[in-house]
């Protein structure tokens, strides 16, 4: 078919216009944030091969379900509904091109290039975002209930050391922040004790360091450390020393403690530590278990400033039926108070409910920035996560370790290149010339092929077409001896040069064969770069093989075209 | 016209039992050293936290090492990772009384503790990997799987371009590149890490390429030569082929050598890794995937070589005469 030199000659310039067209810079329509906070769409030019993750600086994220505080019951389901809310959080995120996508059946994989700031990322990835709005208990029910919960754990043996060591999964949930402050609080002096609260904190403190024996305190554990806010307070809110608060909650955690609760009531912790007099305390709110209202009836959400204060808000708006149910409720309970879970922690303090509330409503963030108030409604808007993820896997690689990386690519590429150019150049001179021309087209076509299955360039992939400029020529060498051979044996260079390429072409299409074999299974179990650097390969074998065999055969015959005489080759 | 080793006429085969002694005498200590002292895992395999760190002043590694300590991670690896202010931290053990498929605390713990050595804002963390045990096990598990796979795979790939014997005799001379280059990355205390093995599977390739390039010499010689013995035919097609082995581990090498030397700290074990699988690909087509074929086909004759086994009728293989190097 392509016997004629013409025929070859287009095709060969009809593969490097199709190389050349995969690889032209050309526009691109991204999604950003603008400065304002506001989506908007740009228009970016640039060369259209996709960098992966480690060259260009950006974050990998595996995420599981976290069963360990609340168990799936349909783990399937709720993985893929969590992939749903992922999407839609990732795409108002407004990052280039993110990667969103399920990995086997219980994993999902978020790819984040060319972020700036990963923890707010990480943030927004992890956080449930199931919005609970409850009425505070005003009947007391906890006070009640506290010396009996304190007599259990007398009876545990667990007076003023239950194990405070280890942290509570609430602490880890929370993340660094708060293992800072707290490591922070226990390594200063506890300051001198105003409030019977701090006393107590005082106290156990120093239980738990020297004596394992003494009697236990007179009101019990936790009636020490738990404190009604008083009597102009909210109803059903408490304070406990911010350095007790781990430890208070392991301890309410334990099930014959939580026994003793009565029925229909919840404890909930604030979401972060207030200060009142000295020392920061941590509100504990005794609610209602049944929830008015929940995010899931949530419709839109967005973030301000309020007016008045100037401080963030989050406004909200729920669908019909929890509007109705919304008001009925309000209405039922004016002059309660209704505290806003998010995620299970109240926000702000409780207010009080003055008269009916409808569609329309708004949580106040004490001490947030405004971004945070936006990432909120980002994720409130998103829908809530079935069941809260944790970070399997973490990979994040800076902006500039990328570009170092390809700026050391490309020198070893460019030195490997002329080393190779110049091995070939010495051993087989004009013919050697001819292999050089065709590993430049080489490397265009592996470029543009790159570019049109829209693979991502990583960084081992970048060193496996370092080292495939190096094993390209190799077919050339094989038909390059094997014409030697043939012209060894006295054969014309026309007969020598149909030989050479015909015997070599088995040896090349076996050992190719094999080669793209184990690059397929590299592909197959890769992660991300290991996957580029399969890629890479196989696109590299092929596009050897065609230059090898086809483009360097086509020279050939134009040479041999020109010179029709010739009777020695320079080979 | 310049070649190399153009009309060689090596032994090689009579040789091999020379070949086999170096073959153990390398094979035998490294395998002992792996039983021993076993393989440097990256944490993508073991699971663990790793951040890269530039700092603006030098680090004490001794007062980083006792930071980390105090934040609950003990036996942190500390490692000067190319620049003298850029280090790596690797933390294998969980942050205790954590759960170690949750990456975030250990992480978190590592900042806590560069935040209190080298002071907020003094250093900027520019890689970060943290890997839950389980992600890692996975990862072993299907790198394990895909070595072994891509064996079969090829064996059948041979077994139908060739024969059975042919196919078997490249998988074994493969099996001792994967143990060696494993041995070596062992002694050399490489880490083992997804690129690691990525090199390991791509010299797999590369090796395999260079036995076929012999046996498929070989399947040609044996048509066109009928009346030498196996051992002749052997030789005959690697010292054929010689000049375009040297070549091409030549271009290859000089690749890979750009490579490590250029190509920076993260792509270094890559390069190292193939460099040495250039080596012992080269030496297992010779001298172990050759007598593998000879050895399977004196036990079991293939047709095409039933005619070249025949004892003790054809002259005694022509002993080897001094090398060509230049012509």
């Amino acid at each position: 078919m392509f016997a004629t030199i013409r025929s070859r000659l287009i095709l060969i310039a009809l593969l490097v216009v199709a190389s050349v067209y995969f690889l032209f810079p050309r526009n691109v329509t991204l999604r950003e944030r603008g400065a304002n906070g506001v989506m908007r769409d740009t228009l970016v030019t640039r060369v259209p091969l996709k960098r992966g993750l480690d060259l260009q600086g950006g974050m990998h994220l595996a995420l599981e379900l976290d069963q360990s505080k609340q168990v799936s019951a349909d783990p399937k389901k709720d993985l893929d509904l969590a992939l749903t809310v992922m999407r839609k959080r990732i795409d108002e995120f407004g990052v280039e091109e993110p990667l969103v996508q399920k990995v086997g059946d219980s994993r999902i994989v978020v790819e984040l290039a060319g972020i700036s700031d990963p923890a707010r990322a990480k943030a927004i990835v992890q956080r449930s975002a199931f919005l609970e709005f409850k009425i505070t208990n005003k009947t007391g029910a906890l006070e009640k209930a506290l010396p009996a919960m304190d007599r259990t754990l007398r009876s545990l043996g667990i007076k003023g050391k239950a194990e405070p060591e280890k942290p509570s999964a609430v602490q880890q949930l929370l993340g660094g922040d708060t293992a800072r402050s707290t490591a922070k609080d226990s390594a200063r002096p506890a300051p001198a004790p105003k409030a019977k609260a701090a006393k107590g904190a005082k106290d156990t403190a120093a239980k738990d360091t020297a004596a394992q024996d003494t009697t236990p305190l007179p009101g019990g554990v936790l009636s020490g450390l738990i404190q009604p806010s008083g009597p102009g307070g909210v109803p059903g809110e408490y304070g406990v020393p911010e350095t007790a608060f781990p430890r208070v909650d392991s301890l309410l955690n334990l099930p014959a403690v939580a026994r003793h609760l009565p029925r229909g009531m919840v404890l909930r912790w604030s979401s972060a530590p207030a200060s009142v007099g000295v020392q920061p305390v941590r509100f504990l709110y005794a609610l209602d278990d049944k929830s008015i209202v929940t995010g899931a009836n949530l419709v839109d959400a967005a973030a301000q400033l309020d007016p008045l204060t100037n401080g963030p808000i989050v406004t909200f708006e729920l669908d019909r039926a929890g509007g109705r149910r919304f008001g009925d409720e309000t209405g039922k309970h004016v002059g309660d108070f209704m505290a806003i879970l998010l995620d299970g922690r109240v926000q702000g303090r409780p207010p009080v409910i003055q008269s009916r509330i409808g569609r329309n409503g708004q949580i106040t963030l004490g001490g947030k920035s405004l971004q945070e108030a936006q990432d909120l409604a980002l994720t409130l808007k998103a829908g809530a996560l079935p069941i809260p993820l944790k970070i399997v896997e973490e990979r994040q690689v800076g902006a500039s370790l990328g570009s170092d990386s390809i700026r050391k690519g490309i020198t070893a590429g460019l030195v490997g290149t002329a080393l190779v150019i110049l091995i070939m150049l010495v051993f087989y001179r004009l013919s050697g010339a001819l292999a050089v021309v065709a590993l430049g087209l080489y490397i265009l076509f592996t470029l543009g092929a790159l570019s049109m299955v829209d693979a991502t360039l990583t960084l081992p992939g970048l060193a496996g077409i370092v080292l495939s400029i190096g094993i390209a020529v190799d077919a050339n060498v094989l038909i390059f001896e094997r014409i030697r051979e043939e012209l060894m044996h006295g054969k014309t260079v026309r007969l020598a040069i149909d030989e050479g390429f015909k015997h070599a072409m088995n040896a090349i299409i076996d050992s190719n064969v094999s080669a793209v074999l184990t690059a397929l299974f590299l592909f197959q179990f890769g992660t991300g770069p290991v996957k580029g650097f399969a890629v890479t390969l196989i696109m590299g074998i092929i596009a050897s093989m065609i230059t090898a065999i086809f483009v360097t055969r086509t020279f050939f015959m134009i040479w041999l075209d020109r010179r029709p005489a010739m009777s020695t080759l320079s080979i | 016209m310049l070649r190399l080793f153009g009309n060689a006429h090596y032994d090689f085969i009579g040789a091999r039992r020379y070949a086999y002694a170096l073959t153990a005498a390398i094979l035998l200590p490294g395998i002992l050293f792996l039983l021993l002292k076993g393989l440097n895992y990256s944490i993508e395999f073991t699971g663990g936290t790793l951040l890269q760190v530039q700092s603006k002043k030098t680090v004490n590694v001794a007062e980083l090492r006792s930071g980390l300590d105090r934040e609950g991670i003990p036996g942190a690896e500390i490692q000067n990772f190319g620049s003298e202010n850029e280090y790596v931290i690797r933390a294998r053990i969980a942050k205790p009384g954590t759960d170690a498929n949750d990456t975030q605390a250990t992480a978190g713990a590592v900042r806590i503790a560069l935040d209190r050595v080298l002071g907020r804002g003094n250093y900027t963390v520019v890689r970060t990997e943290a890997v839950g045990p389980k992600v890692g096990g996975e990862l072993r598990q299907k790198a394990f799987l895909a070595i072994f796979l891509s064996f079969f795979a090829v064996l059948a790939y041979l077994a139908y371009r060739f024969e059975w014997r042919f196919g078997l005799a490249a998988v074994i001379a493969t099996a001792h590149d994967i143990l060696a280059t494993i041995a070596f990355i062992g002694i050399m205390r490489l880490e083992v890490s997804l690129t690691v093995v990525a090199a390991v599977l791509s010299m797999v390739g590369y090796s395999l390429n260079d036995t076929i390039i012999i046996f498929d010499r070989v399947r040609e010689n044996l048509h066109k030569h009928k009346h030498e013995r196996f051992a002749q035919i052997l030789n005959r097609s690697i010292n054929e082929t010689l000049p375009r082995s040297v070549l091409t581990h030549g271009t290859t090498m000089a690749s890979l050598i750009a490579l490590t030397l250029f190509g920076g700290e993260v792509i270094r074990p890559f390069a190292l890794v193939m460099l040495f699988g250039v080596f012992t690909g080269t030496f297992s087509s010779i001298y172990i995937a050759s007598p593998v074929l000879m050895a399977i086909e004196q036990r079991w004759p293939g047709p095409a070589a039933r005619g070249h086994l025949a004892p003790k009728k054809a002259p005694p293989a022509s002993p080897s005469r001094k090398p060509q190097t230049v012509s």
